[in-house]
């Protein structure tokens, strides 16, 4: 890990922003090397008065399985929602759900409420100002209980592995 | 003998066709649901797919075209799947800040959208 220095606030972020920036670029040149170590240590710079510290990810590995998971849930949440909205009999069940949070950190709070608006028929509405209520608008549910339980065990619960807390 | 380039070809028509049709049923549950919260659920989830099986497509296209990987697909769809939800999140709150009226079949027994007056007073202030 690169240790924090007083002109680099978040070390891990300006990597991101020199690999997003040469991505972008498409190319490895010294300039570009240059110019994107520049926006790199510039911009945390800038912005670090807007950032509030954040829990670190503790096993990257498990994070590396999160993704794969959530990106088959997506795929698995678009045809569910597709063949629902395809049905001419429009046989639906919305539902409110409220949440609790096992999760305190925002950080992780913010992925959790992303995923569930990825993946099957769910997405979060609003974060109640105690941060211990999520709320969720569910397209079709039968048993409240049970998609609570599977949001638990299925993406809580490894994102509290992940952040440690 | 069926050539590479044959197959990748028909790689990326599948890619193609599967995001096309991602997106127009996601276009035809904005049509198709009946209110605000659900019609969220269209844009969120199928536009998604829909983007990003087009991106896939043209990923494969221009780095068999260039040779080598082309990273600005990727970048595009990382970035689609980080503001979707995010949107999202905000229309759906500000929906439920203004009570938009519900399907007749939602369970909607929250405090956000019960009717007292005082109440709503309260929960706008500590919402905003």
């Amino acid at each position: 890990m690169i240790p924090v220095q007083p002109w680099l606030p978040m070390p891990l972020l300006s990597v991101l922003l020199l690999a997003v920036w040469l991505m972008l670029q498409q190319s490895v040149a010294l300039g570009q090397v240059l110019l994107g170590t520049l926006l790199a240590i510039v911009i945390p710079l800038v912005t670090r008065h807007f950032w509030e510290p954040q829990p670190t990810i503790k096993r990257p590995w498990l994070l590396v399985r999160y993704v794969l998971r959530v990106l088959g849930d997506i795929i698995v949440a678009n045809l569910e929602v597709s063949k629902l909205i395809l049905d001419p009999r429009g046989r639906m069940k919305p539902a409110f759900i409220e949440y609790p949070l096992e999760l305190e950190e925002l950080f992780p709070i913010t992925i959790l409420a992303s995923t569930i608006t990825l993946t099957p028929g769910t997405v979060s509405a609003n974060l109640r100002q105690d941060r211990r209520t999520l709320l969720i608008h569910a397209l079709n549910t039968d048993d409240i209980p049970a998609t609570i339980d599977t949001i638990r065990e299925r993406y809580e619960r490894p994102l509290k592995e992940i952040f440690g807390c | 003998m069926i050539g590479f380039y044959t197959v990748m070809e028909g790689v990326i028509a599948f890619f193609l066709i599967a995001g096309g049709a991602f997106a127009f049923i996601g276009a035809l549950g904005l049509t198709h649901l009946r209110d605000f919260y659900m019609r969220l659920h269209g844009p969120t989830k199928t536009t998604t797919l829909g983007v990003g099986c087009v991106l896939i497509a043209a990923m494969s296209y221009f780095s068999l075209l260039h040779g080598g990987v082309s990273f600005q697909e990727m970048l595009i769809t990382i970035f689609l799947f980080i503001t979707a939800p995010v949107s999202a999140h905000l229309l759906a709150k500000s929906a439920l800040h203004q009570k938009l009226p519900r399907d007749p079949r939602t369970e909607d027994d929250i405090e956000e959208l019960r009717e007292d007056d005082d109440e709503e007073e309260t929960s706008g202030e500590r919402r905003s």
